[in-house]
């Protein structure tokens, strides 16, 4: 399922550590830079609301959400945010070609159930599409897989193989891939952010995104 | 749980006789509409003279901006929030509309009229055509919800209100919120349909033709002037309530409340009284009901929701009808209602998504089917609370 109750589903922290809730704010804040001013963004599993009410408090958007759970959207709702109940799977395709100006998915791509046709989707209702997914090429990820034999849960993916809304984990360069070859869409921004919360230098080559990026942020364009 | 045999007959007599007076002589407010403000209604027909019965709760601002118009279900009346005359309860929604309550009087003016139609005080087929100082009977054409708002515009404007800042309505409530929108797009700031359809299933109007046909069996409806003959068809009637009341509850809320419970006695009486207390109960509901209801008002009340097809008028297109609409939008369902299913509800969301209006959407979790539009629902609550609050903040309104 796209979210939970507790908000983005890598994100609910099952064992109370306080990496992830950080890790929102900074998924948020960059994403929140990378909008402009007065567009029409649609937030795919906006939680409570938090993205949407940060950019139209900060960029003055007209924002749209959709989120599956009922107390996610009735704190939307109470906020005065425009959201449906609904999901990124079945949703996206009653609304009409072009929109928005940004479409975003924030660490929900990896819990969808078609992640290619979803974000293909993305990309016919935005001008652009605005994509944060946990990377799976992490070293402490490869660490756990490679070396201790056992899927890995970290403070960024806290649930066991069994009970784990994320269903379709993907690197960076596994995102590249489909995005640019599979989709025919064009990166124009790529943002990685290391396990201490900071931007990587754009200069770095992929091979380092992929392996010491902790989180990563697109922005494609069709 | 009142068995029916213990219904206190004259209370009842007492009760019906004031329903009728509220037909003819509503103790509430009245606007009438003379013969050069006729009501142009769908049947082709121009009713004149025509009258609305309506109350008002809350003060109208000085830029009088601040309106909400409540609109009432299939049975319900213009008594949202005061006292009914008819029955003495407390009005339908008096838990939402009240000062300090979701929908607060001490901010908004909050207008909420008797249907075209209705049996209330409005005109309908109780009322007295002037023409031949008779009631209307079946000669009142037909009535469509379209009819409903168009009437309802007329009082708006008596009223001297241009814009309404909020529609908000459940069932065929949300039938008149939806064809508001859609009828005066410029005219509605936001809507509030609730637990509603932007057509009327096939299961639905099934139903309804049951209710229908109880009432037209019973010899007492005299081809429906059983108002001349000093009759009432009160059994087919109630049975018509019985059938649709089902259709307002749930299967796992009848379980919890009834389950196979008897009434009244130990054991099974081995005859046809109401053995079960869910028997028992729907009699009791049945009973009631013709109390406060004229029964030929029941037939034009089902018929317009029966017609009720917003696509139909746009084409079979939902989204063309809400093409270019400005207004918010916070539709509302209740996931154990069964005659308004929530993807009846989804169905106009994604046409106002393809129509890129502005929407929220929240399905409400509860057991208590169609009918939890009319209870305290906390998470409901807060969900009109929240959508008017933030409307009213897009729209200026201050505290």
């Amino acid at each position: 399922m796209m979210s939970s109750v507790e908000g983005r589903p890598v994100a609910s922290g099952a064992n109370g550590e306080l990496a992830a809730p950080a890790a929102i704010r900074l998924d948020l804040a960059v994403i929140a830079e990378l909008v402009t001013a007065k567009s029409r963004v649609l937030d795919i599993g906006c939680g409570d609301g938090a993205l949407l009410a940060l950019l139209e408090a900060r960029r003055q958007v007209d924002g749209r959400g959709i989120e599956l759970s009922q107390t996610g959207v009735n704190e939307c709702v109470a906020r005065g945010l425009s959201v449906i109940q609904g999901d990124a799977d079945s949703d996206l395709v009653h609304y009409q070609d072009d929109a928005f100006d940004y479409v975003i998915l924030s660490q929900t791509i990896q819990a969808t159930r078609n992640p290619k046709v979803v974000l293909s989707e993305l990309l016919r209702i935005g001008q652009r599409a605005i994509v944060s997914f946990p990377n799976f090429g992490h070293w402490s990820i490869r660490y756990a897989l490679g070396f201790r034999g056992r899927m890995p849960v970290t403070a960024n993916l806290a649930h066991a193989w069994y009970e784990t809304p994320n269903i379709h984990f993907c690197t960076i360069r596994d995102f590249v891939e489909l995005a640019e070859n599979e989709l025919g869409a064009t990166v124009e921004t790529a943002i990685a952010i290391n396990a201490t919360g900071q931007k990587m230098g754009m200069k770095m080559p992929w091979w380092f995104w992929n392996l010491f990026g902790q989180q990563a942020v697109f922005v494609l364009k069709r | 749980m009142t068995s029916p045999t213990t219904v206190d007959t004259a209370n009842a007599a007492a009760t019906s006789a004031a329903g009728n007076r509220e037909a003819l002589e509503p103790s509430s407010p009245v606007a009438v509409f003379g013969h050069d403000e006729p009501l142009h209604l769908d049947a082709g027909i121009d009713l004149a003279p025509f009258q609305l019965a309506y109350n008002t709760y809350g003060a109208l601002n000085a830029d009088r901006s601040n309106a909400i118009l409540v609109c009432h279900a299939l049975t319900g009346d213009h008594y949202a929030a005061s006292q009914s005359p008819v029955t003495g309860k407390p009005g339908w929604w008096s838990s939402i509309i009240g000062p300090g309550k979701p929908i607060d009087t001490d901010r908004y003016f909050v207008i909420c009229s008797n249907v075209i139609g209705g049996c209330l005080g409005s005109t309908g087929p109780a009322s007295i055509n002037a023409e031949t100082g008779e009631p209307y009977g079946l000669s009142l054409p037909v009535i469509t919800i379209r009819d409903m708002v168009r009437a309802q515009k007329m009082l708006v404007e008596r009223l001297g209100i241009d814009t309404l800042f909020a529609v908000i309505g459940g069932s065929m409530g949300g039938m008149q919120v939806l064809q508001w929108t859609v009828s005066y797009p410029d005219k509605v700031f936001a809507a509030l349909p609730i637990a509603t359809g932007a057509r009327h299933s096939a299961q639905n109007i099934a139903f309804h033709e049951v209710g229908r046909q109880a009432v037209m069996a019973d010899p007492d409806w005299a081809a429906g002037r059983y108002l001349l003959q000093g009759k009432r068809p009160v059994k087919g009637l109630a049975v018509a309530r019985m059938t649709a009341h089902v259709t307002y509850l749930s299967e796992l809320a009848l379980q919890r409340k009834f389950g196979r419970n008897l009434q009244d006695r130990e054991a099974f009486g081995f005859g046809f009284d109401a053995d079960f207390q869910i028997e028992s109960y729907l009699r009791h509901q049945g009973m009631t009901f013709v109390d406060r209801f004229d029964a030929n008002s029941y037939l034009y009340m089902t018929r317009a929701m029966d017609y009720f097809d917003i696509a139909a008028d746009y084409g079979g297109s939902l989204a063309r009808a809400f093409q270019g609409s400005q207004t918010r939008f916070c539709l509302v369902s209740f996931s154990s209602d069964w005659l308004f299913p929530t993807d009846e509800n989804r169905a106009v969301v994604h046409a106002l998504n393809a129509a890129a209006a502005s929407v929220s959407f929240v399905e409400i979790e509860t057991d208590r089917g169609h009918d939890a539009f009319l209870l305290d629902e906390p998470h409901f609550f807060d969900a009109i609370d929240g959508f008017v609050s933030s409307a009213a903040r897009a729209r200026g309104l201050s505290r």
